[in-house]
C-alpha cells in the first residue's frame, strides 16, 4: 500500500517562544505605525491586543499552506527564530522552509565518509568548501520540493479490505471521468499476442502482434499516428528516444519506422532479434537474438558499437538497468548476465533460479531487480554488491512477465492474470505478502509496461491490449526538460538536439554510473610512484625536521640538537601509539580458542 | 475503498497563448535525471572544446608609433586612455575604443625610457635618455598653446625608469641610483643607492605605498622604505632581473620578471625562497604585470610571446603570439582585468582579451547562466585526461616550439647529471637542490 503524506504531522508555528522573546527596542517610526494602525491611545498594551486580533488569521493562513509544510520527522535543518518588520506584525513563517533530513538525503550526492589517503591540506580545504557547497544544494533541492504541484494516487481498503479484491470496474467508477478515459481494452483477437512500448514521456503507445500488425498512437487522446501491416511476425517493438521512430524486430530482420509508418531502414546486421531494449541517453538499441548475439546499435549515427556473444544459446528474456544502462539478460541454465559494451565478458553473473529464467525486470532506482524462472519462483534482488535475493515467492504458474513502476510497483503477468505487488516507498522494495492489485485479462499475457508519468499499466495479450488503472504506479512530477508529456513540437526538436549534444558514449556503460565523478587512486598512487622513479626521490615525502634558528644566544648546538630530538621523540611516540591501537586485534586473534589454559600456549605465535 | 489517480489538468502545464513562454515544470529528483556523471562529463567535454573553438584572444594592433614601443602606462582614471613611448623620444596617447590615437608628442630624443601616469590622472611622466623628467598635461594644449612640458627637471645621469607614488605628490627614478623627488622641486628629496650598479625599473607598492622595489643589473632586486635614507634589504639571483610588479592585493608579495626566463614571485618577508617560480618562457622575460585582482599576471617576453600565469601555479594558463609580433617589451593589464595590451619591437601596440574565449558585449541572463554553468563543468571536469588535453592544447610558433623541446632535453640532462653526481657520491654530502632554492644566490639586510 503506498502511503500517503500525512498533514496531520504538521509542526506548528512557533508562536509560543515568540511572545517569551524579549522585545526589541521601539523606535519611533515603529511608534507612528502602530499608532495610526491601532487608534487613539498608542503603547505597548494595545500592541499586544492587535496580535491578538490577527490571530484568527494566523491559523487561516497555516492551513492553507498545510500541504506544503510537510516534515515526517521532527529533525529539521535551519530554522531560525521569526524577525520583526517596521510595522511590528510578524512573519508566521519566519526563515526558510523547514526541509526535513531524510529528503535532504535523498538529493546528496558525497559519501561524507569516505576520506582521501594522503591528501593534503589544500586538497583538504578545497574539499570540504566543495563538501559545503554540496551540502547546500542538496538543501535548496530538498527544499524546492515544495513546489511540486502534483501529489501521487493512492488506492485503500477500508479496514480489513483487501485492495486485491477490488476490480477495475470499481475503480473507473470512483475515480473522474479523465482518469476512467484512460482504462479501456482493444480487442484485437486476430492478429495474435501483442507486445507493447510506451514512448518516454509516457504519451504514446507502440504495439506490435505476432501476426505483423503494427501500430502507434497518441493513447491519451486515442489518436492514431499509423498503422500498417510488415506482414511478418513481430517479435518485439520499441520506440527510440522520441515518439518520431520505431524499432520492430521481425521475424528476419530490424526494421526502423517513423510515425507515419513509412519503413526508414531495414537492419540486416541485427537478424531474428527477440528482444529489444533502447537506452536513451546513449542513443544505443540493445538487440538480444536467437542466434545468442546481443548488439548494440548507436541509432545516432547508425553504427554498430558492439555485438557479444552471450555463449548461453537462444536470448529471449532481456531488460534494461535504467539506472546504469547496463543489460541484464536472462538465460536457459537459470542465470541471469549483466552485459555493457565496454566489456567482451558479462560484469556479473547471478544465479537466480533452478530452472530457466523467464522474466526480469529492473526498478528505476537500479536497486532491485526482479526475476521469476521456470521453478515457479518469483524472486527479488540486491544489485548494490551483494546481489543476494531479499524475497522469495513461489506463484502458482510463475510470471512470464515482469515489470516495475517508476514507484516502485512490480507487475507479473501469470497466464491471463495480471498481479501488482507495491511496497512501502519508492525506494524500498515491493513486499511479495499480499498482491496491491489483480486483474484477469481475455488473453494469455505477452507483454507488460507500466506507462510514464501516469498510473496506468499497459498490458499486451492474445486477446489485443489493455490499459489498467494502477493508483499510485507513476511519478507525479515530471521534469519539463527531461521528458515532457505536454511538450510541442518545436520543445521536442530542441530537446532532441540537447540530448544529441550530451550523448553518452557507449564506453561509458559500467555498474557504477558515478564512477566517472570520483577519485581514481589506484592510477593516482602509480602515477606517483612513476614520479619518485623519475625523479630520484619523492617530492611528497617530508623532509627530516631542521630546527629553526632562534635568538642570539639561544641556538647553542647543544640546544639545537635538543629540539631536534625532542620532535624525532614526539614522531617515535606517534608511530608507537598507532601500531598499539592496531596491536589488540592481532593478539585476539592469536589467543587459544580451547577453555583451559595449556602450558604449551607460550609457544603460540 | 478510498482512490485517487493521477490526474493532470493540461491547462497547467501547457502555455495558454503562443506569446506566453512554455512552461517547464521542475522536479530535482535524482531518479529522473539518471546518468548525471556522465552527462554533465560530456557537457564539460563540449564545453572545453567550444572555448578551444572561440579562443580568438587577439582584438586590435594599434600602429601609429615610428619606433619599437619601449613603455606603456594606464590612466588610472579613464580606462579607454593608454599611453606609450617609443623608442624615438615619441609618446603617443590611445583611445582605446575608438582604436586611434588621439595624441602624439616628441618628449625626448632619445628613448623614452620610463612613462607613469599620476594618481589623479591629470598628468603624467616621463624620462628619457636626454637625461630629463617632464611633467606633461594628459589633456592637450588648447587651441593656439604650444605642446610644452608642465614642468622639466635636468639630471645629470640617464634615468632609466619612473614611477609615481599612489597617493602622494612624490615620485621615483631610477638610473645609476634611485631619486624620490617632490613634485615641487627640482632636486630629490633622496637618494639611495646600494652598491654600484645601474638600475633598470623602480615600482611603488600600491598598498604600502612607502615601499618600493627595484632590481639592478648586478642581478639583485632592493626593497626601499621611503621614510628612511637607506635601503631595507636585497636580494641576489642568478641572472639579471629585468622589472619588477607588486602584486595589487597582497602587499608583500611581487613577481620579478627575470633574465634567466623564468619569473619569480617572492614574499618581501622571506626573501630567501620564492613563493613561485613560474617557468614556460623560452628567452629572456623582459616585463611582467599584476591584474588587478591579484589572482593572475601577465608577462612578456624576448621570445615574441606573452603568458599569462595564475599567481599560485608554476606554468602558464594562457600563451598570446602573432606571425607579426617581434621581442614583446612592454606589457600592461587594464584597470577592468579584461583586456591586456603589449607593446613589441615591430612599433605596434597589441590589444588582447585576458580570458581568450570570453564573449564580449552585454550578455543575457540565459548567456550569462549557461557559461557560468560550463565554466563550472569545465572547473570540476579539468583533471579528466580527455578534457586536460584539449584543454592545455596550444598552438605555438615552431621556433617556441622547438625551444621547448630543446630546453626538455637540457633540464633532462642536467638533472640526470645531479642523480648520477649524488648516486656515486658519499650518501648525504651531495643534496638535491629544489628548484626554488637552485636560483637563489644571497639575501642581504
Amino acid at each position: 500500500m503506498e502511503t500517503v503524506p500525512k498533514p496531520g504531522s504538521n509542526v506548528p508555528p512557533k508562536k509560543d517562544r515568540l511572545q517569551a522573546k524579549k522585545k526589541k527596542p521601539r523606535r519611533y517610526w515603529e511608534q507612528e505605525t502602530t499608532g495610526t494602525a491601532a487608534g487613539a491611545s498608542p503603547g505597548p498594551p494595545h500592541k499586544r491586543k492587535r496580535s491578538r486580533e490577527l490571530r484568527p488569521q494566523k491559523p487561516k493562513r497555516n492551513d492553507t499552506s498545510k500541504k506544503f509544510r510537510i516534515s515526517k520527522k521532527p529533525r529539521e535543518l535551519k530554522s531560525p527564530g521569526p524577525q520583526r518588520t517596521f510595522s511590528g506584525a510578524q512573519d508566521p513563517f519566519a526563515g526558510p522552509a523547514p526541509v526535513s533530513v531524510e529528503v535532504v538525503r535523498k538529493y546528496c550526492r558525497i559519501d561524507k565518509s569516505k576520506e582521501l589517503p594522503h591528501a593534503k591540506t589544500k586538497t583538504r580545504s578545497r574539499l570540504a568548501v566543495a563538501e559545503a557547497q554540496e551540502e547546500e544544494t542538496s538543501v535548496r533541492a530538498a527544499r524546492s520540493e515544495l513546489l511540486l504541484a502534483e501529489e501521487p494516487g493512492f488506492l485503500e481498503g477500508e479496514d480489513g479490505e483487501d485492495t486485491a479484491k477490488i476490480r477495475q470496474a470499481d475503480i473507473v467508477e470512483a475515480v473522474d471521468i479523465a482518469s476512467a478515459a484512460k482504462h479501456f481494452d482493444l480487442n484485437l483477437r486476430q492478429f495474435g499476442p501483442y507486445r507493447l512500448n510506451y514512448s518516454r514521456t509516457g504519451r504514446h503507445l507502440a504495439f506490435g502482434g505476432r501476426r505483423g500488425h503494427v501500430a502507434a498512437l497518441d493513447w491519451v487522446t486515442k489518436k492514431l499516428m499509423c498503422e500498417i501491416n510488415v506482414m511478418e511476425a513481430v517479435r518485439d517493438i520499441r520506440f527510440l528516444h522520441s515518439e518520431a521512430l520505431l524499432a520492430v524486430a521481425q521475424n528476419r530482420w530490424l526494421h526502423i519506422y517513423d510515425n507515419q509508418g513509412i519503413e526508414l531502414h531495414c537492419i540486416r546486421r541485427c537478424d531474428r532479434v527477440t528482444r529489444l531494449e533502447f537506452l536513451p541517453f546513449h542513443f544505443l538499441l540493445a538487440t538480444a537474438s536467437e542466434t545468442g548475439f546481443l548488439t548494440y546499435l548507436d541509432v545516432s549515427v547508425g553504427k554498430i558499437v558492439a555485438a557479444l556473444n552471450a555463449r548461453a544459446g537462444r536470448l529471449s528474456v532481456m531488460t534494461q538497468n535504467p539506472y546504469n544502462a547496463v543489460i541484464h539478460l536472462g538465460h536457459s541454465n537459470g542465470t541471469v548476465s549483466l552485459w555493457s559494451p565496454a566489456m567482451k565478458e558479462p560484469l556479473v553473473k547471478i544465479l537466480c533460479h533452478r530452472g530457466g529464467v523467464r522474466a526480469v525486470a529492473v526498478d528505476s532506482t537500479g536497486m532491485h531487480m526482479a526475476t521469476s524462472g521456470l521453478d515457479h519462483q518469483l524472486k527479488l534482488f540486491d544489485l548494490r554488491g551483494t546481489f543476494q535475493p531479499l524475497s522469495t515467492r513461489t506463484l502458482p504458474q510463475g510470471a512470464g512477465h515482469l515489470a516495475f513502476s517508476q514507484r516502485g510497483l512490480l507487475a507479473a503477468g501469470m497466464g491471463d492474470v495480471v498481479n501488482i505487488w507495491a511496497g512501502q516507498g519508492k525506494a524500498s522494495p515491493p513486499s511479495l505478502e499480499q498482491p496491491y492489485l489483480t486483474h484477469r485479462l481475455s488473453g494469455h499475457v505477452h507483454g507488460l509496461q507500466f506507462c510514464p508519468y501516469e498510473d496506468v499499466l499497459g498490458v499486451g495479450h492474445s486477446g489485443g491490449i489493455t490499459s489498467m488503472l494502477v493508483p499510485g504506479a507513476a511519478e507525479p512530477n515530471f521534469d519539463g526538460l527531461e521528458s515532457n508529456p505536454y511538450r510541442s513540437r518545436k520543445q521536442r526538436q530542441e530537446w532532441e538536439v540537447k540530448a544529441l549534444l550530451e550523448k553518452v558514449p557507449a564506453e561509458l556503460i559500467c555498474l557504477d554510473p558515478r564512477a566517472l565523478a570520483e577519485v581514481d587512486v589506484i592510477s593516482l598512487e602509480q602515477a606517483k610512484k612513476e614520479r619518485a622513479e623519475r625523479l630520484g626521490y619523492d617530492p611528497d615525502t617530508r623532509a627530516p625536521f631542521q630546527p629553526k634558528p632562534k635568538q642570539k644566544g639561544r641556538s647553542s648546538t647543544a640546544s639545537l640538537v635538543k629540539r631536534k630530538r625532542k620532535v624525532m621523540d614526539q614522531e617515535h611516540r606517534d608511530k608507537v601509539r598507532q601500531s598499539l591501537e592496531q596491536q589488540p586485534q592481532k593478539q585476539e586473534k592469536a589467543k587459544p580458542t580451547g577453555a583451559r589454559p595449556s602450558a604449551l600456549d607460550r609457544f603460540v605465535r | 475503498m478510498k482512490v485517487k489517480m493521477l490526474s493532470r489538468n493540461p491547462d497547467h502545464y501547457v502555455r495558454e497563448t503562443k506569446l506566453d513562454l512554455h512552461r517547464v515544470p521542475r522536479n530535482y529528483d535524482p531518479t529522473l535525471h539518471p546518468f548525471e556523471v556522465p552527462r554533465e562529463y560530456i557537457r564539460a567535454l563540449n564545453a572545453t572544446k567550444l572555448e578551444r573553438v572561440f579562443a580568438k584572444p587577439f582584438l586590435a594592433s594599434l600602429d601609429g608609433h615610428r619606433d619599437g614601443v619601449n613603455c606603456l602606462a594606464k590612466n588610472p582614471k579613464s580606462l579607454a586612455t593608454v599611453l606609450s613611448g617609443a623608442c624615438d623620444g615619441e609618446v603617443k596617447i590611445w583611445n582605446l575604443t575608438k582604436r586611434k590615437c588621439i595624441r602624439t608628442i616628441q618628449a625626448h630624443e632619445g628613448f623614452v625610457r620610463g612613462i607613469c601616469t599620476r594618481f589623479c590622472g591629470t598628468s603624467f611622466f616621463t624620462v628619457g635618455d636626454d637625461k630629463t623628467v617632464k611633467q606633461w598635461k594628459m589633456d592637450g594644449p588648447s587651441c593656439g598653446e604650444e605642446e610644452e612640458p608642465l614642468h622639466t627637471i635636468l639630471g645629470k645621469t640617464v634615468y632609466t625608469g619612473i614611477d609615481h607614488h599612489w597617493r602622494e605628490a612624490v615620485f621615483a627614478t631610477c638610473g645609476q641610483q634611485v631619486d624620490i623627488w617632490d613634485e615641487q622641486r627640482t632636486n630629490p628629496i633622496c637618494s639611495m643607492t646600494w652598491g654600484f650598479d645601474s638600475i633598470s625599473s623602480v615600482k611603488f607598492n600600491p598598498i604600502e605605498t612607502f615601499l618600493l622595489g627595484s632590481c639592478a643589473s648586478d642581478r639583485n632586486i632592493v626593497l626601499y622604505d621611503m621614510r628612511q635614507a637607506t635601503p631595507l634589504k636585497k636580494v641576489i639571483l642568478d641572472m639579471r632581473t629585468n622589472t619588477i610588479c607588486w602584486n595589487p592585493m597582497e602587499a608583500f608579495i611581487f613577481t620579478a620578471a627575470n633574465e634567466d626566463y623564468n619569473l619569480y614571485t617572492f614574499d618581501m618577508r622571506a626573501l630567501d625562497t620564492p613563493v613561485m617560480v613560474h617557468m614556460d618562457h623560452v628567452s629572456a622575460v623582459l616585463d611582467v604585470d599584476y591584474s588587478p585582482t591579484g589572482r593572475e599576471f601577465v608577462s612578456a617576453s624576448f621570445d615574441k610571446s606573452i603568458r599569462i600565469f595564475p599567481v599560485d601555479k608554476s606554468r602558464s594558463r594562457e600563451v598570446y603570439h602573432t606571425k607579426r609580433m617581434q621581442h614583446v617589451i612592454c606589457v600592461k593589464w587594464t584597470a577592468d582585468s579584461k583586456y591586456i595590451m603589449s607593446g613589441s619591437d615591430e612599433m605596434n601596440i597589441r590589444l588582447w582579451k585576458a580570458n581568450a574565449s570570453e564573449k564580449l558585449g552585454v550578455l543575457t541572463s540565459r548567456e550569462k547562466a549557461a557559461t557560468d554553468y560550463n565554466q563550472k563543468l569545465k572547473e570540476k571536469f579539468q583533471h579528466h585526461p580527455h578534457i586536460k588535453r584539449i584543454s592545455r592544447h596550444r598552438h605555438l610558433p615552431k621556433s617556441i616550439y622547438s625551444q621547448i623541446q630543446e630546453q626538455r632535453i637540457m633540464k633532462e640532462a642536467r638533472r640526470r647529471k645531479e642523480l648520477n653526481r649524488i648516486k656515486h657520491s658519499k650518501p648525504g654530502s651531495v643534496q638535491m637542490v629544489s628548484e626554488k632554492k637552485k636560483h637563489i644566490v644571497a639575501v642581504v639586510k
